[in-house]
């Protein structure tokens, strides 16, 4: 169950962020590595089909995703339950226990918009753990996260990604030397 | 801006004032203006009459009806016209035209199409469609376009997407057309009444009051409007919050 681009191409403005992109993803974590403004995001939307390409093909990738996205795109308003159940329709059993993990408390009443950056960051990678999918599409997930934290998330991601392609954007490496890289931007 | 009981007993002080001044200082200066003390007084009089009370009914009635029939039409126009450019455009020439026209121009226009008693009616639900509808397309073309992508990405169904997104978005507005709307309606419902005079209503009363230069009746019966206006639009607003509060949960 492998997703395949080939011969991707996107343009925004007549400037080219992806030319002639080909590179397979496979279950099991797949880092793309660029620095900033080079194309991750935009791959990412394309395989979400949030985007559509100016050429190549996509294949494999019409399946169930969840996401984090470049922004944590929580509801402010409501506490960390009520974003679950907006985005999942009810609160997984494991829930607590992923959220605990990852150093969050799934019974704080508070308002997410409450939360500090991490928190927040954190969140928004339950969610995308926590979702029913056939594949991960995380955007930079440990932006602004410590190196405690960042190793927690890491390690949850490859506990809970287990058995599907999730596709890493990321500008740091460290921790995911085990991964297939697939780089853009030169 | 709420007003400040000490700023309003001060005017009705100069109102009081002023009435009893122009009595002393005209023959029948009663008849020019009417003091609160004795506008109070008619409202007392008139309280206990079956004739006030449905007076009351048959024009909130109307007029609250109309609002209530703009929103029902403002609220799914403005949610297609949000998703629909062509239907926005089709629509921006009669709101704007709507907006613009005198209310009297459309109270003599219609009292050659209507009776007298759906004027109102028909007059109120006309000058609240632009701002519930403007406002509330406004309302929706601010939703956050990442919520939306969100949305799909994790398949969250529709009614979950109004309840999650839509709703807590587009309320605070509907909140603010609603509250304008409805001292509109009113202004507006109440002069077609006292134009097309339907029977038994406040608008009657008020052009009776004129006719027959019964000044505390006219002050007593502006007052009734403005009472009216007041617990209709704290009642609906109070509806509007606690749905406000439940989407918000």
């Amino acid at each position: 169950m492998e997703i395949r681009v080939d011969g991707l191409r996107k343009s925004y403005g007549g400037r080219p962020v992806l030319d002639n992109l080909t590179a397979v993803f496979r279950p099991g974590i797949t880092c793309i590595a660029a620095p900033s403004g080079t194309g991750k995001t935009t791959l990412l939307r394309l395989l979400l089909g949030l985007e559509r390409p100016d050429g190549g093909t996509i294949s494999g990738a019409n399946r169930r995703w969840a996401a984090v996205f470049q922004e944590d795109r929580l509801l402010e308003r409501l506490p960390a339950a009520g974003n679950l159940r907006f985005a999942l329709g009810r609160v997984p059993g494991e829930a607590g226990a992923v959220l605990a993990r990852l150093g969050l408390d799934l019974s704080d009443p508070g308002p997410v918009r409450d939360w500090s950056g991490g928190m927040r960051r954190r969140l928004a990678l339950a969610r995308a753990l926590l979702a029913p999918s056939d594949a991960l599409a995380l955007d930079e997930p440990f932006t602004g996260l410590d190196e405690e934290n960042r190793r927690r998330c890491l390690e949850l991601i490859r506990e809970m990604g287990v058995g599907k392609p999730v596709l890493l954007a990321t500008h740091d490496l460290t921790g995911l030397e085990d991964a297939p890289v697939v780089r853009l931007g030169g | 801006m709420a007003a400040k009981p000490w700023s309003v007993a001060f005017w009705l002080l100069v109102w009081q004032g002023s009435g009893m001044a122009l009595a002393a200082a005209v023959p029948h200066g009663g008849l020019l203006l009417a003091s609160p003390v004795q506008a109070a007084l008619r409202l007392l009089e008139l309280l206990p009459s079956p004739a006030f009370w449905r007076a009351v009914g048959n024009s909130s009635v109307r007029i609250f009806g109309g609002f209530l029939l703009s929103c029902a039409l403002a609220v799914p126009l403005a949610a297609l016209a949000a998703g629909h450019p062509r239907l926005r455009d089709l629509l921006a020439p009669p709101v704007a035209v709507v907006k613009a026209t005198p209310v009297a121009s459309f109270i003599i226009l219609a009292l050659v199409w209507l009776d007298a008693r759906s004027l109102s009616l028909f007059i109120s639900a006309l000058m609240v469609f632009p701002p519930v509808y403007l406002n509330v397309l406004e309302g929706l073309r601010q939703t956050d376009p990442k919520l939306l992508e969100l949305a799909r990405v994790y398949r969250i169904p529709f009614r979950r997407r109004v309840r999650g997104i839509y709703l807590p978005q587009v309320l605070p507005y509907f909140r603010s057309a609603s509250s304008l709307a409805l001292g509109l309606c009113w202004k507006a419902g109440a002069a077609a009444e006292v134009i097309g005079l339907p029977a038994g209503t406040i608008g009657e009363r008020l052009y009776t009051a004129k006719v027959y230069l019964q000044t505390p009746d006219l002050f007593a019966w502006t007052a009734v409007i403005l009472i009216l206006a007041a617990v209709f639009e704290r009642g609906f607003l109070a509806a509007v919050d606690a749905l406000a509060r439940k989407a918000g949960q």
